[in-house]
């Protein structure tokens, strides 16, 4: 078989990853009296995915977006039913490509900014076919 | 007045296809339908070039690549997901709904929205292509019927701007003039080309048939069909769809295939599909039905035939029904010809929370619990690590005989190692 794949996600919310919430501060090495008072249950979906019919999820490629925390295979949680703004982090179709970058609104004009000094800042004209696709909300990394 | 709504997305495997390739915007699109073999949806440009529906593919190969057609194969795990989603998205904006295809919804507003319909129409469309980037078109009517004829105008005529409404209109006769009679809901190929002959060619000829004529030679669907046409609501939102009476999984092979242990794969692995989709509705089956036939196309020597057997007790438990659906296949199977196609039936479903048992059964109840945690877990592993994690031996694992799937676009949305790439 060629692919490993969760055949389920797309995001699925009815399945829950529980993590207990502990109102008691973690102490390394004590075992709290407090752990006792477990309050509920998280659900990450809960936290990440406010509308599941408008999220979808894509993976960053290249390193366009570095100084914005985004690194190649992060994975980006993206809402198509929220509204981009000044400074929203957005995926954006630029003359029929899809391309993650930041959404800049500078004395009436628009850019679509890298956050990479390398990249060139895009300059959003008249004669440039462009579109919101959807705003960024999470970006999730690995840290290991 | 009642309001009825019928929500239609445009093209829908096409604008599926586009959402992840917005270049393919402007293009000829065209999806194939399973194992590559014709046409099923077209995008207007492809349309406007004259691709017809259900063009055999084989047959339109250099057209496509000299128009620059961008050619899909099927791929419902995209279409399945994009569809949930616009589902939802309609159910934000009412809960009075109903899905009545992968493509289509009726909804229904109260009487006093009457004078609201446009900015409602609009709020549609404006949220189903945020949210899920599919462009619908939405008809409103007195009745489902009426609302299915509005979407097509709505379809059809881009002054529309993609909304239009059969509610309260004085000119109702003159726009049921412009629709062919076979373009009704209901209406089928058979009573479309018997209603023709007799001189009936729109929906206006129709409505204004009489009652007892209509009633006489088409049944009282057809009747329902007629007062719908003329205001009265007949259909209601069906919000409760009944569970399934059978279950079925078929395929067509990706080659010819000749010899018995390949087509006994090919029904174990159907057979594993369909006990997945029992238990997921949590339902048992009392009986499993298998067919193989031939390709009617050709002139080689042919050959269909099927078998049925049915089950002691009803169960979920997957090798039971493999071993059933072996019997079967072995029972009509003959040497010496060409097969293009095996299928499955899971007959006589019943709930399984509802079902008669038996005494033997009872007995064995340790042996049923075992049968259960293991077809749980087994169902679990594949929902987590991705279908056919874990199968059984008899389905093979080459499965050679699978379709042909040439063009297929990603799994975006369902399949964590084909998420779209964007930088």
């Amino acid at each position: 078989m060629k692919y490993l794949c969760a055949e389920t996600f797309s995001p699925k919310t009815t399945t829950k990853l529980e993590l207990p919430i502990l109102l008691s501060e973690v102490i390394a090495g004590f075992p709290s009296p407090a752990d006792d008072y477990i309050d509920k249950k998280m659900d990450l979906n809960e936290q990440l995915i406010s509308n599941p019919a408008a999220t979808f999820l894509v993976r960053a490629y290249g390193d366009s977006m570095l100084d914005a925390n985004i690194n190649q295979g992060d994975i980006l949680v993206v809402d198509r039913s929220q509204d981009a703004h000044h400074n929203s982090i957005i995926i954006a179709i630029f003359n029929g490509e899809l391309t993650v970058k930041r959404l800049i609104q500078r004395e009436g004009k628009l850019f679509l900014a890298p956050e990479n000094p390398d990249y060139p800042i895009l300059e959003i004209t008249e004669d440039i076919s462009f579109e919101v696709w959807g705003v960024v909300t999470y970006i999730i990394h690995k840290a290991i | 007045m009642r309001i009825f709504t019928l929500v239609d997305c445009n093209n829908f495997y096409v604008s599926c296809e586009r959402l992840f390739r917005p270049e393919l915007r402007c293009r000829p699109v065209v999806v194939l339908s399973n194992n590559d073999g014709c046409v099923i949806a077209r995008s207007q440009e492809a349309k406007a070039i004259g691709v017809p529906m259900a063009a055999p593919a084989f047959k339109y190969k250099n057209f496509f690549q000299q128009n620059n057609v961008e050619v899909f194969s099927s791929n419902y795990a995209l279409y399945g997901d994009l569809s949930q989603r616009v589902t939802s998205a309609l159910a934000s904006i009412t809960p009075d709904l109903e899905v009545y295809s992968i493509d289509e919804s009726f909804l229904e507003f109260p009487p006093c929205m009457l004078r609201e319909l446009p900015s409602i129409g609009q709020e549609i469309r404006d949220r189903i292509l945020k949210w899920t980037g599919i462009p619908v078109s939405v008809g409103f009517g007195p009745t489902k019927t009426l609302a299915k004829i509005a979407s097509r105008f709505a379809k059809k005529h881009p002054q529309t701007k993609g909304i239009f409404s059969l509610c309260a209109r004085k000119d109702m006769d003159r726009l049921l003039g412009k629709v062919p009679v076979t373009g009704v809901w209901g209406i089928g190929r058979r009573h479309g080309k018997r209603l023709i002959s007799r001189g009936v060619n729109t929906a206006r000829d129709f409505k204004d048939l009489p009652n007892l004529w209509i009633k006489k030679s088409m049944s009282i669907t057809g009747l329902h069909t007629a007062l719908e046409l003329r205001g009265t609501p007949c259909f209601e939102l069906d919000n409760s769809p009944q569970p399934k009476k059978t279950v079925s999984s078929s395929r067509s092979f990706g080659r010819p295939v000749s010899s018995l242990p390949e087509l006994e794969e090919s029904v174990a692995a159907y057979v594993a599909r369909a006990g997945e989709k029992l238990r997921d509705q949590n339902s048992l089956a009392g009986g499993v039905m298998v067919y193989l036939t031939t390709n009617r196309h050709n002139n080689l020597p042919q050959y269909s035939n099927s078998a049925t057997r049915m089950l002691s007790v009803a169960t979920d438990y997957t090798p039971e029904l493999i071993r059933t659906g072996l019997q079967c296949i072995r029972s009509i199977y003959k040497e010496g010809f060409k097969y293009k196609k095996t299928g499955i039936v899971l007959l006589d479903i019943c709930g399984k929370y509802n079902r008669q048992t038996n005494l033997l059964e009872l007995e064995r109840k340790n042996e049923s619990a075992k049968k259960e945690k293991l077809m749980d877990l087994l169902d679990s592993a594949n929902t987590r690590f991705g279908r056919r994690t874990l199968s059984y031996a008899s389905e093979g694992l080459e499965q050679p005989w699978k379709m042909n799937r040439n063009y297929k676009s990603p799994a975006y949305t369902t399949c964590w190692d084909e998420l779209p790439e964007i930088g």
